[in-house]
């Protein structure tokens, strides 16, 4: 024993090595606790795909479906819309979807595999919320005057072209994300699943 | 006080009520803690009105954890939609409103008491700023305020949860997503919140029980704190001078009056006004014109629609502004992260408040024209702020002048204060503090 140490060195690291499995014994007992927090068996299982019938959306027009909670959106661009999207490329934060936003096989101007039909999970990437469709040009929609058609995100001003591209300087940081998506037939779509899934 | 003192134990007059006050005594600390707290607790003689809202706060925490108790036997928290095709969570609410007995009171008192809450402590904070109250030595009253701030905004955010309306919805889903924006861990971590891939039963469940358990017991227990420490250091006053400094030959502070029963008969006057302006809005306007309780809420939530104009409740705007006010990436970090930052910064910021504060007078009555004028830019900021925050983002001021750049400036304000006061609250000019409290 030495001298600076007026305990029983011996009991005293006795107790320093009781804590301390104790204390790593009581931070294993949070695992449980907080793993019980995750994401439940049931809750991962639900997320089937979804089919949906195209047949009567007309150019211009859009529909919203569910899938994994979320609002999916499918629009059928019209001519108009589509050509707002290369007048916009210089405007958009990323053109090309450079970041991996969508699958690869919609990775090109018009972010979708039929050049009309968009398919894109309705939630800003900002902080959530769902964007309204704010399709008139300018002023009709309260937007500016240079406003093409697009989306709005009524939470914090996000904006978003007919291809689910952000604008540049915009809360959101990334364009829409397309979910994985094949036709089954020329109007029937499956979301959720590619042909690789299928 | 309570330290420094030893209390004798009681001692029995030899009634029958005397000797079981002796018995109890001899067992459980009741004298001393009733003499060290009430009767001995001395506080400065010149309290004035600012000094109701601490007691007040207590009051409506009491109002909140007794009208919650009651809520809890009626509400359900079930995010599944029943054979009307409303969610039961909402449908209980409503339930609640129309046909429990007197059950839309118990509502009402609990939705205009989250807040009667905010207003009584940011008022309550704001003498603390104006008086100094946080300044050495009671940095850690002040701490432990700040941590029951937040704590506060816990709650109150989880418990609007519940109703599952749009607002709730929606506010919720933006909330949680605020934490994926926090680099790496951010998309695991909003994920490990909501216990789901989106805000849905799991989320509700668990914010049910945070908002009636979890975050209610840590809250008594920093309001414990925060009084201990008020009572190991003894009260601030409108002058911002220590009453320990002159004290009588007893040891007690000349400018000193017992808690009990000056101020515990002063706060029942606060009380009563209080109840009065509290009971009016219960009565005549309960929904406080849609700043109290949102008209989008009564709307059940919709996952697949957010509504055209969403915005927090009102105590939470002025931070919702701060977050909207970052919209440029920093660093290669997405804005949202800046977001984030600026609305977590806006809060803990005051927590610093202390240390920050150089000058060497606490009180604004001996503070020069820097404070004065630079502590009015700021309340005139957080109102602007809060203003905004309950605006959409395209909003302009009489039409023109656009809201969006005003946001930012008045953030950058909001921090500046703060941030350069250690350089002028030291070259200001002061007022010498007089030796002992003043009182008109």
């Amino acid at each position: 024993m030495s001298k600076e140490c007026k305990v029983d060195c011996g009991r005293r690291r006795l107790v320093v090595a009781t804590a301390a499995v104790g204390g790593a014994g009581a931070v294993a007992a949070l695992v449980p606790f907080l793993s019980s927090m995750l994401p439940s068996e049931r809750a991962k299982a639900a997320g089937a795909p979804v089919e949906v019938d195209i047949g009567n959306l007309e150019p211009g027009q859009m529909m919203t479906v569910e899938w994994r909670g979320k609002p999916v959106w499918i629009i059928n661009r019209s001519k108009e819309m589509l050509e707002t999207l290369t007048k916009l490329a210089d405007t958009v934060a990323d053109p090309k979807s450079s970041k991996t936003m969508q699958p690869d096989y919609c990775k090109n101007e018009t972010r979708s595999i039929k050049p009309e039909v968009l398919v894109a999970v309705g939630i800003c990437t900002h902080l959530g919320c769902s964007p309204s469709s704010k399709f008139k040009k300018g002023a009709e929609e309260g937007m500016g005057a240079e406003w093409l058609g697009g989306f709005l995100c009524p939470c914090h001003g996000s904006k978003f072209d007919f291809a689910g591209r952000v604008f540049k300087s915009m809360p959101a940081p990334d364009n829409l994300e397309v979910p994985p998506h094949t036709y089954l037939t020329d109007t029937r779509i499956l979301i959720g699943e590619d042909k690789k899934g299928a | 006080m309570a330290s420094d003192t030893h209390y004798e134990k009681y001692k029995s007059d030899g009634s029958i009520q005397g000797n079981a006050l002796e018995w109890f005594d001899a067992r459980f600390p009741a004298t001393s803690m009733w003499r060290g707290h009430l009767s001995e607790y001395y506080a400065p003689k010149n309290f004035n009105f600012w000094y109701f809202f601490g007691s007040l706060a207590m009051l409506v925490l009491v109002i909140q954890i007794a009208t919650g108790i009651f809520l809890t036997m009626h509400y359900k928290p079930d995010a599944s939609v029943n054979a009307s095709g409303i969610p039961v969570a909402f449908a209980s609410v409503e339930y609640i409103m129309r046909d429990v007995s007197w059950g839309w009171l118990i509502r009402y008192m609990h939705s205009t008491g989250a807040s009667a809450f905010f207003v009584v402590v940011y008022l309550h904070m704001f003498r603390g700023m104006l008086y100094g109250s946080y300044r050495q030595p009671r940095e850690l009253i002040w701490v432990f305020g700040v941590l029951i701030f937040l704590c506060l905004m816990a709650e109150a955010f989880m418990g609007y949860l519940l109703p599952w309306g749009q607002m709730s919805f929606w506010g919720a889903q933006v909330i949680v997503n605020l934490f994926s924006a926090i680099p790496l861990i951010g998309d695991p971590l909003s994920l490990w919140i909501r216990g789901d891939f989106v805000v849905g039963d799991a989320t509700l469940n668990r914010f049910f029980s945070f908002h009636v358990i979890a975050v209610p017991l840590v809250l008594l227990g920093l309001v414990a704190a925060h009084i201990l420490a008020l009572h190991e250091v003894g009260s601030n006053n409108p002058d911002g001078v220590e009453i320990k400094k002159h004290k009588d030959a007893n040891g007690i502070p000349l400018d000193g009056i017992p808690f009990h029963p000056y101020y515990s008969v002063k706060d029942i006057v606060g009380v009563v006004v209080f109840l009065m302006v509290f009971s009016i809005i219960l009565f005549f306007a309960p929904e406080g014109g849609g700043y109290f309780l949102e008209y989008n809420n009564f709307i059940p939530a919709d996952p697949l629609k957010t509504p055209p104009h969403i915005a927090p409740v009102w105590y939470f705007t002025p931070y919702y502004s701060l977050l909207r006010a970052m919209v440029w990436p920093i660093f290669g970090i997405d804005a949202k992260f800046w977001g984030v930052v600026a609305m977590g910064a806006g809060v803990v910021v005051f927590a610093f408040l202390p240390w920050l504060d150089r000058s060497p007078v606490k009180s604004i009555r001996y503070r020069g024209p820097i404070y004065k004028t630079l502590l009015t830019l700021w309340v005139i900021s957080f109102f602007v702020l809060g203003f905004l925050g309950t605006k959409p983002p395209s909003y302009a001021f009489f039409g023109v002048i656009p809201g969006a750049p005003v946001t930012q400036i008045l953030t950058a304000y909001y921090f500046l204060f703060f941030l350069t006061m250690p350089w002028w609250s030291k070259i200001d000019k002061y007022k010498p503090e007089p030796e002992r409290v003043t009182s008109k």
